[in-house]
């Protein structure tokens, strides 16, 4: 086979999708107008997959943050930390987030996808076992196949299937790592996270846990899953990322285990890639204080998300199993999803469209992502949205 | 008969579900191209066969599995392991 001969059925399959349908892989947003709304295929779109759980991204004290520390500290580090040395701002993030979390240690990483790759492969290698849940993130596989360690998965949210896995390693149990996500991204629903600590604590494992979509969501502190479940003393390593609930780009590790320090110094994707600029590590620590001060915001967040999440269930719409700012329509049929997806874009919102392979069971998905900044009156008009594009459509999966 | 030879049957039960109708199954079976399996069928067949042999199957060794007789070669090694 010629080297670009592989692309030939991923054309065909390109050009099949967008002779119907907007190509969904690459909106562009013409303009933004604020967290929620921007200007799409010339019209105003009500942003409802963005990631931006709390909002931040045009908060003030996050915007002068960043302004400030461009004209003090210039655009970029234009190298790695290795190689051209940190930024007080890199050191102080670090320590700032260890103390939110209430660790010795925290590492960053310039994005939330290099952060699972670094911390992954630098804890991990020939020899160890690496259980990872079957719905964990591209990042974490990257990072499981990067290390060269043994990789397992277990069934989804299964403390059962895990324990079977765990008993099956012997002796190995101990050189395991487990990897688990707080709020899993494709349908919202969260890890039985005591369950699984007690099993890691019975066999003698690690856990990792991946705060990406739960940071700022959950728990008093908005510390996530490992808060709001008060297993926090159970999980040797946190990963989360500043791409979400923190309104930036970057991700970070932090971790009691010493070693977490020296990963620096064999992390490929710490060692080997620019470190993150002044203007987002400013934003970032700006946004940490908010998630921290202003808890009205997750509260706000929440309600907006049952909002929603109620509204399209008395609709019919077959949804993820449990209430989370990620609110997920599945539906059976391919075709069904993506006509779904187009009737919406008319309507004026803007979902994420998640096709399979990509979706859990073969089905596909309209992610709708919810924020502390959308208005009562945006999500109704989501919901409005949701039932007209419905009305002209085949009706969803039911439950 | 060697464990190989026991465990070839067995996974051969597991594979008709994937095999069109009337497909003979054979050692020389080609997982991907012969029974065409995606992404998707793959997991659910790992699935499957670790819960037949008791085993979890790492993903490092889907890239060496071609053949129905690749894969019985590392049920083998893996029921060993146990």
């Amino acid at each position: 086979m010629a080297l670009l001969e592989k692309f030939r059925q991923l054309a065909e399959a390109h050009e099949a999708l967008v002779r119907t349908s907007t190509d969904p892989f690459r909106v562009t947003i013409e303009r933004i107008l604020s967290p929620t709304e921007a200007i799409v295929n010339g019209r105003q779109m009500i942003l409802a997959g963005t990631n931006n759980y709390l909002g931040l991204t045009f908060d003030p004290e996050c915007l002068d943050a960043a302004a400030r520390a461009v004209y003090e500290q210039g655009t970029g580090t234009t190298g790695s930390r290795m190689a051209n040395g940190s930024f007080n701002s890199h050191a102080a993030l670090e320590r700032e987030l260890a103390d939110f979390y209430g660790r010795r240690w925290c590492v960053l990483f310039s994005t939330g996808y290099l952060a699972n790759l670094g911390v992954i492969s630098a804890l991990t290698g020939q020899g160890d076992v690496i259980l990872i849940d079957a719905d964990c993130h591209a990042s974490i596989y990257d990072g499981c196949r990067m290390s060269g360690a043994e990789v397992i998965r277990f069934h989804h949210n299964d403390p059962g299937d895990l324990n079977k896995r765990l008993r099956r390693l012997g002796e190995r149990r101990t050189n395991t790592l487990i990897i688990l996500e707080g709020i899993y991204s494709m349908l919202g629903d969260q890890a039985p996270l005591s369950e699984f600590v007690a099993l890691k604590k019975e066999y003698g494992a690690y856990l990792l846990l991946d705060e990406a979509h739960s940071l700022g969501v959950l728990g008093e502190q908005g510390r996530g899953l490992s808060e709001s479940a008060h297993v926090d003393s159970g999980i040797d390593f946190i990963v989360g990322t500043f791409s979400k609930s923190l309104g930036a780009t970057g991700g970070f590790c932090v971790s009691d285990h010493d070693e977490m320090e020296l990963t620096r110094y064999v992390s490929r994707p710490y060692i080997f890639t620019a470190s993150l600029c002044p203007s987002v590590i400013a934003s970032t620590r700006a946004a940490l204080r908010i998630l921290q001060t202003r808890p009205e915001l997750r509260t706000r967040l929440w309600n907006n998300a049952r909002r929603l999440y109620d509204r399209l269930k008395e609709l019919g719409f077959k949804l993820g199993p449990t209430l989370s700012p990620i609110i997920a329509a599945l539906f059976e049929r391919r075709e069904v999803a993506i006509a779904f997806w187009n009737g919406l874009l008319e309507q004026g919102v803007y979902v994420n469209m998640i096709l399979p392979p990509a979706a859990p069971e073969g089905g596909s998905l309209l992610r709708c992502s919810i924020s502390a900044a959308h208005t009562e009156e945006q999500i109704d008009r989501i919901v409005e949205a949701f039932a007209a594009v419905r009305a002209v459509t085949e009706s969803p999966r039911q439950t | 008969m060697t464990r190989y030879e026991e465990i070839l049957p067995q996974l051969y039960e597991i594979l008709r579900s994937y095999a069109k109708d009337g497909q003979s199954l054979s050692e020389d079976t080609e997982l991907l191209s012969d029974l065409g399996l995606d992404s998707m069928k793959v997991m659910q067949l790992l699935l499957e066969t670790e819960e037949r042999f008791d085993i979890s199957i790492p993903l490092n060794i889907i890239p060496n599995v071609r053949t129905a007789g690749d894969f019985a070669r590392q049920i083998e090694q893996l029921t060993e392991q146990r």
